[in-house]
């Protein structure tokens, strides 16, 4: 399981084996008439990777209506249903990259195409899903690699941290990778609120002069806990909102968006996902959002593996960053960071992986294989990709696993989609076929079609 | 230049200085090296002569001196058993800014006359975490502030070995140069400072063409005066020398590359024309991102290209770039590496490697090529490293599973027949650094206590970040100061 089948090599238009079935599907809206197309599909004698039990051999997925209607092995082909053959193919539930900025930007290094981070340091009222760029090039690149859906947390990455993210950086929001309008793509427009729970911080890097700032200790801690008392009193004030809201004594010619946004993470519905690296930082989060009753999910997570039993004993799941990155000291261990989704697992700590990025996020895959690699096991790293993180943000009842009644995000692959060299074969977003066509392979197509230069 | 969103992940990067100490003590001890190794019974990817399942390899001295599967072990050689593993050339990373003290000299748009050999730091333990990568050599370039940068320099990943025995013994120098956006200083400015010349791509090529013009005024000085001494002529002063044009004429003299910082086709072209009009050669272009518009150009002029696998969108000029650049420039008959440009994607280029059978349908074999044989043909080093063959240097990868898999992991790495990394052993001595690390911390807490004892436990010494890397440096040296031994 963990070796995947070889590419079919030689064909450079591998991604259109399904162009016939496709193209009307997913061609450019031609004209205003079109039918919705039909959604019901049969995909047959499929190894199927349901992540709600043991793989199915030769088995069969229903998709109708946008859901899955059917799985497993003794499923009889419904009649109108149009047949996938996927004899030698695998089936699984889309990835989710559970923090991206998808739609929010476009190319990092310039800011007029980046929405990810608003200014100031309490955002709680600013949402994703209201700048998201349903026809950004990144969606078809990514959904190519076998992500059906993401998250796309404002303040989360990107060039604009040159400005500093804030404390609340807003809501984030669950989209599927396709949809003409936002409103088709939303899973859950508030998924969780982005918090960078404040650092005690001795030493930055100004960007405004490109110089190092140092701080004694004393003075970067007395800064820390005057951010901390400072958040406090936001959701102090968000709490007396939120009863004046219940009591009715808010009328709509006072209302306060920001401490209103508050309201449903004091009430302990909307989480808190608490982006911290470091050890210290994690445990000041935990104590922090215990205190204040929030819900917490821990983002980032570099650390995590030295605070697993606080993290398991307080219930506090985390996203992972990419296992591909170099751990926080130079005397770590060189794997510290592969082998640490491992060390969660045997610890008994809910994560996912992430790619916190757009550009990087089909290298989710990878990120989540690396971690097999160094000792996690590949039934753990395909849940951290598709199912867990739909558990952490409360999605689990339409998304991550295929199951009877599930919202149909199902990807057909030609081997194991956490190998690199494995191509998604048929692709569904809510029942949907999806292309896979995108900015990448156009461009393939065109310059591999140029004549031969005559120089 | 590094992918900004990447760098940024690794800002702050955190280090505690004693602990740095503790790391080079227990860790950073340059191997042995016995006479003789035999690896046996591995699956030897030779990339110059396809796959010997079951086969072996004789080290000597060093050097490779039997690849086979009937090699047998003489007496007293270190035995290798590698079954069920897979053995590659080491991995040459041809964009690299690791053990490096500094990356940008970008006062001045032509700062030829400085070198990375003179910034070389042995004890970046990147050099540690990119051998247990597999990478064994790498082209540690100057950063892409300035249209004409700073000497190139290949090195050994030699961990444990002084800066003096870094350097790849023989590898060609080369010089970096940089268009687009970097150089023409796109994306950041620094406060306070008057904007730069070049700010455009038009003043890119001028830049690069007012240093050729004086290099090649001061090269006929020189041959003038070169002519005039062999010819007998005597008490004639040698002219001035001139330490920021002397590389340049090494340019045109074909003694040294060029790797060209670019990625949009139209100043690819431009470089191309700048240097046919002065007849040197370009070696690479580095990142070349929109390469494959142009793949018959570059094939046409015999140029190298190193580019990434995936990073696309962090900039305008990163916004053509697609995953399949590496096999259309390679089916049109361009020799292509793929490069890290980063420390850690240093660790995983055999998987970067890997992405061109997905993207354009490379063979396994010219996909491993991208980061072993290519690579050392571009940096001028392929007789010596690059493939599995009788006589090359002993420079060599083991991995667990096939390396162009995802599921792959290093478990030793050899550079001149001695294991520079071993994945068992640094795993072994993990406890012992642990517990060295602690009682150094001990002690550093004890001695902090002793002077001052009113100190507040928490004024213990916290964690140093370190500057994001590279990092454009404002005003480090002066124009023209060149390091060690300028006029």
């Amino acid at each position: 399981m963990k070796r995947a089948a070889r590419p079919r090599l030689g064909s450079p238009r591998y991604l259109f084996n399904f162009v016939g079935l496709v193209c009307l599907l997913c061609a450019p809206a031609l004209g205003a008439q079109r039918q919705p197309q039909p959604s019901f599909y049969a995909i047959t004698h499929a190894r199927i990777f349901t992540l709600a039990g043991s793989p199915i051999e030769d088995g069969t997925v229903v998709v109708r209506d946008g859901k899955i209607a059917a799985v497993g092995a003794a499923v009889e082909v419904p009649a109108g249903a149009q047949v996938i053959d996927a004899k030698g193919l695998q089936v699984y539930p889309g990835l989710f990259d559970a923090i991206t900025q998808m739609g929010l930007s476009e190319i990092s290094a310039v800011n007029a195409t980046v929405d990810s981070t608003e200014t100031g340091g309490y955002n709680p009222d600013v949402v994703a899903a209201s700048a998201i760029l349903p026809s950004s090039e990144h969606i078809p690149v990514t959904r190519a690699s076998g992500i059906t859906e993401v998250l796309a947390v404002p303040a989360s990455g990107g060039l604009d941290l040159f400005g500093g993210r804030g404390i609340i950086g807003g809501q984030a929001s669950a989209i599927h990778l396709a949809g003409w309008t936002i409103d088709e793509m939303l899973i859950k427009k508030s998924a969780a609120m982005a918090l960078n729970f404040p650092e005690i911080q001795t030493e930055t890097f100004d960007f405004a002069t490109f110089s190092r700032k140092e701080k004694p200790y004393a003075e970067a801690k007395q800064e820390y806990e005057k951010q901390v008392n400072e958040l406090t009193d936001w959701l102090d004030r968000a709490r007396h909102y939120a009863q004046a809201m219940e009591k009715g004594s808010v009328s709509k010619y006072d209302r306060d968006l920001k401490l209103e946004a508050l309201a449903p993470v004091v009430r302990g519905g909307l989480p808190v996902l608490v982006f911290a690296n470091r050890a210290r930082d994690i445990r000041n989060a935990v104590e922090f959002c215990d205190k204040q009753k929030l819900k917490m999910i821990l983002a980032g997570g570099a650390e995590a593996y030295k605070v697993k039993d606080l993290l398991r004993s307080k219930g506090v799941p985390v996203v992972l960053r990419p296992p591909l990155s170099f751990p926080e000291d130079e005397d770590d261990p060189y794997d510290r960071e592969l082998s640490q989704p491992a060390e969660l697992a045997a610890a008994g700590v809910k994560f996912a992986i992430a790619s916190f990025d757009n550009s990087f996020a089909r290298r989710l895959g990878q990120n989540a294989a690396n971690a097999v690699a160094h000792g996690l096991s590949y039934e753990e790293a395909l849940r951290a990709v598709t199912i867990n993180p739909a558990q952490i943000f409360g999605l689990s009842g339409q998304i991550g696993t295929l199951e009877e009644g599930k919202l149909a995000n199902v990807i057909v692959t030609n081997g194991d989609p956490l190998e690199l060299t494995t191509d998604v074969k048929y692709l569904f977003i809510k029942g949907r076929l999806t292309s896979t066509e995108n900015k990448h392979h156009r461009l393939y197509e065109k310059y591999l079609n140029r004549p031969k230069a005559s120089n | 230049m590094l992918n900004p969103s990447r760098a940024l992940s690794q800002f702050p990067c955190v280090l505690c200085l004693f602990c740095s100490l503790c790391f080079s003590l227990a860790a950073a001890t340059p191997p042995d090296t016995p006479s003789s190794v035999l690896i046996q019974n591995a699956t030897v990817l030779t990339v110059s002569h396809g796959t010997i399942e079951h086969g072996s390899i004789l080290i000597k001295d060093g050097k490779i001196a039997e690849v086979g599967q009937s090699v047998k072990a003489p007496a007293g050689a270190q035995v290798i058993d590698a079954t069920g593993q897979f053995v590659i050339p080491g991995i040459i990373d041809c964009h690299s800014h690791i053990a490096s003290e500094a990356i940008n000299e970008g006062s001045v748009s032509v700062s030829s006359m400085v070198t990375m050999e003179e910034v070389l730091d042995p004890d970046d333990v990147s050099i540690y975490r990119d051998l247990a990568g597999g990478v064994t050599a790498a082209n540690i370039l100057h950063g892409s502030a300035n249209s004409i940068g700073g000497q190139t320099l290949v090195i050994k990943l030699r961990w444990g070995q002084p800066a003096s025995k870094l350097p790849f013994e023989g590898a060609p120098p080369g010089i970096k140069f940089a268009l687009g956006e970097n150089p023409k200083r796109s994306n950041f400015s620094i406060p306070g400072q008057p904007r730069h010349y070049p700010a455009t791509r038009m003043g890119v090529e001028e830049t690069i063409r007012a240093a050729f013009a004086e290099a090649r005024d001061y090269k006929k000085i020189w041959d003038d005066y070169n002519k005039s001494v062999a010819a007998g002529e005597k008490a004639l002063l040698p002219p001035r020398r001139d330490l920021k044009l002397e590389p340049l004429v090494e340019v045109l003299e074909g003694k040294r590359y060029v790797h060209a910082h670019c990625y949009r086709e139209d100043e690819i072209l431009m470089l191309l024309r700048l240097a046919k009009e002065f007849g040197f050669k370009v070696r690479t272009f580095q990142h070349v991102l929109e390469g494959y518009k142009i793949a018959d150009e570059l094939a046409a002029a015999g140029v190298g290209a190193s580019t990434f696998s995936d990073w696309w969108a962090y900039k305008v000029e990163a916004y053509d770039a697609i995953p399949y650049n590496a096999a259309l420039m390679t089916r049109r008959g361009v020799l292509v590496s793929v490069n890290s440009d980063d420390a850690e994607e240093a660790t995983h280029l055999n998987q970067e490697a890997a992405k061109s059978m997905k993207y354009g349908g490379l063979s396994h074999d010219e996909a491993l090529k991208m980061v072993t044989l290519n690579p050392a043909i571009q940096l001028g080093i392929d007789k010596r490293v690059g493939t599995i063959d009788v006589g090359k240097d002993a420079d060599l990868a083991i991995y667990n599973h096939d390396p162009l898999s995802a599921y792959a992991v290093v478990q030793k790495t050899l550079i001149d027949g001695s294991i520079y990394f071993d994945r068992e052993k640094d795993i072994a001595n993990r406890a012992e650094i642990e517990k060295e690390k602690k009682a150094l911390a001990e002690k550093l807490k004890s001695a902090e206590k002793k002077p001052e004892e009113k100190k507040p436990p928490e004024k213990k010494p916290e964690e140093k970040p370190k500057l994001p890397t590279p990092a454009p440096t404002p005003t480090t040296a002066q124009a023209g100061a060149a390091p060690g031994g300028a006029p």
